[in-house]
């Protein structure tokens, strides 16, 4: 075992392969970060939604609850085949990045949408009415006293979900975008051993995700105060 | 979407309800004829997510007690079975398990690799949760426990644990739907019959993969909110906490 270990990891670390998977690599990180980021774009516009209050608006309120409490009951890998053959039926030739990053970014909408609501619940209620009384418009209470003051809840768990979305993208493997995992499982197929190629990277995962929770835990604990 | 489907699932006037959106027609009652494969995946996600969330609660369990009594080696190794564990994708881990060992001769089937790999995982998760709750029990009841002549195993048995059941079990609660929702659908990816590996091979029998996933996504919808009613049910009689359902 050992010596078939010694005589495949030359082999393994070929300039080929870094490169094969500093691209993956891009990619994972890539598809991640889009996606969470429009993801908070729309999870802060469904957040918003839900707390304009007035009866003309009540089905964009049910809308948007509906969309969270779907999407979060739904199994990524479930969410990710729905885009891929929606996006098939309705425009042929989309490219897989783009489907991930579509699925990415509705997932993290629906998590991200339930952080930002606990974030905006924790703003006592009787500010929103002072305000309200003081005839400020619903945007300017939004923008001068939810925001700033929900800010610091809101932003540590989001940004904790967000890292740890990273290892989910993992799943993306499976409608073939060239990502860490698919070529994971590239290169355990085409002969190296299956420890050696899901050890390394499994720690290449370990190098992305454990630095950037340790700046979640960090950003938490600065916030805090 | 592909035109080569089988006879039935291609248009004919007056068969089903159909809704198009370009040039996709919708045939749900093609998909439908699938629902009992699908239920059946959906009680064996049902019975993993079951297996996982008290696998991983024993090991959260131990490798709590370990990190908060064990000495200072043990705590590092329990901190570093965490940091590893919730560092790295539950799919590489499953994988390592179910590709890399054969390399060194231990062989399992793909479901005892996919429970092994999920409890690892989960494991580490719940260890975090439970060892918040294991410091959140005061000094004093330990301490009565000692005078009282308990032995460890009974102290964590017999005070701590009823003691940090109320507390962490709303995030007990709502684990278990992660992992009925986000973990069990793994198994798909290495072929253990569960609900979207179901949905994957019978949306193949007929190329109706959005109606076929779409029912696949109303099971576990369905699915999901009858264990999270069980749950806040439960935890209201049982342990007095009112849990939120939504």
């Amino acid at each position: 075992m050992l010596d078939r270990l010694a005589d495949e990891i030359p082999r393994f670390f070929a300039w080929g392969n870094v490169v094969l998977l500093g691209e993956a690599m891009g990619i994972t990180l890539s598809m991640t970060l889009v996606g969470c980021v429009l993801g908070f774009v729309f999870a802060f516009i469904i957040a918003f939604t839900r707390q304009v209050p007035g009866i003309p608006t009540l089905p964009l309120r049910m809308a948007a609850i509906l969309f969270v409490e779907v999407f979060r009951r739904i199994p990524f890998l479930v969410v990710l085949f729905l885009v891929l053959f929606f996006i098939q039926a309705v425009a042929r030739g989309t490219s897989l990045f783009t489907v991930a990053v579509v699925s990415i970014c509705i997932y993290s909408t629906a998590y991200i949408a339930d952080i930002i609501r606990g974030g905006f619940e924790s703003v006592p209620r009787q500010q929103i009415e002072a305000a309200r009384a003081m005839n400020f418009s619903h945007l300017q209470i939004l923008g001068s006293i939810i925001v700033p003051q929900s800010w610091p809840v809101i932003l540590p768990p989001a940004v904790v979900f967000m890292v740890g979305f990273i290892k989910d993208t993992s799943l993306v493997s499976q409608i073939g975008v060239f990502e860490l995992t698919f070529r994971a499982r590239e290169l355990n197929n085409m002969g190296f051993s299956g420890i050696l190629v899901f050890g390394v990277i499994a720690f290449l995962y370990f190098a992305i995700s454990y630095p950037l929770t340790r700046w979640g835990q960090w950003l938490e604990k600065r916030l805090e105060r | 979407m592909r035109r080569r489907a089988s006879p039935e699932a291609r248009p004919h006037p007056g068969a089903f309800p159909r809704l198009a959106i370009m040039n996709y027609t919708f045939q749900w009652g093609v998909a439908l004829q699938h629902l009992p494969g699908l239920l059946e995946g959906a009680q064996l996600t049902f019975i993993i997510g079951f297996l996982t969330f008290w696998g991983a609660s024993l090991v959260g369990l131990v490798m709590a007690a370990l990190k908060t009594f064990g000495g200072p080696i043990i705590q590092r190794l329990v901190g570093a079975y965490v940091v590893f564990f919730t560092n790295t994708p539950a799919l590489i881990q499953i994988w390592f398990l179910y590709f890399g060992l054969p390399d060194v001769g231990i062989v399992w089937d793909k479901f005892t690799c996919m429970l092994i790999g999920l409890i690892l995982n989960a494991g580490a998760y719940l260890t975090e949760i439970i060892r918040a709750g294991f410091i959140s029990v005061r000094r004093n009841e330990i301490e009565a426990a000692e005078t009282l002549g308990f032995s460890l195993v009974q102290q964590i048995w017999f005070v701590i644990v009823p003691h940090i059941a109320k507390t962490i079990y709303p995030a007990l609660a709502n684990f278990f739907i992660v992992i009925l929702v986000m973990g069990t659908s793994i198994g798909s990816v290495i072929g253990v019959q569960e609900l979207t590996s179901q949905a994957k091979d019978l949306a193949t029998v007929d190329y109706r993969y959005l109606e076929v996933f779409t029912i696949a996504a109303a099971i576990y919808v369905v699915l999901t909110i009858v264990a999270s009613i069980t749950l806040a049910l439960v935890g209201r009689h049982v342990f007095r906490v009112k849990a939120k359902i939504f």
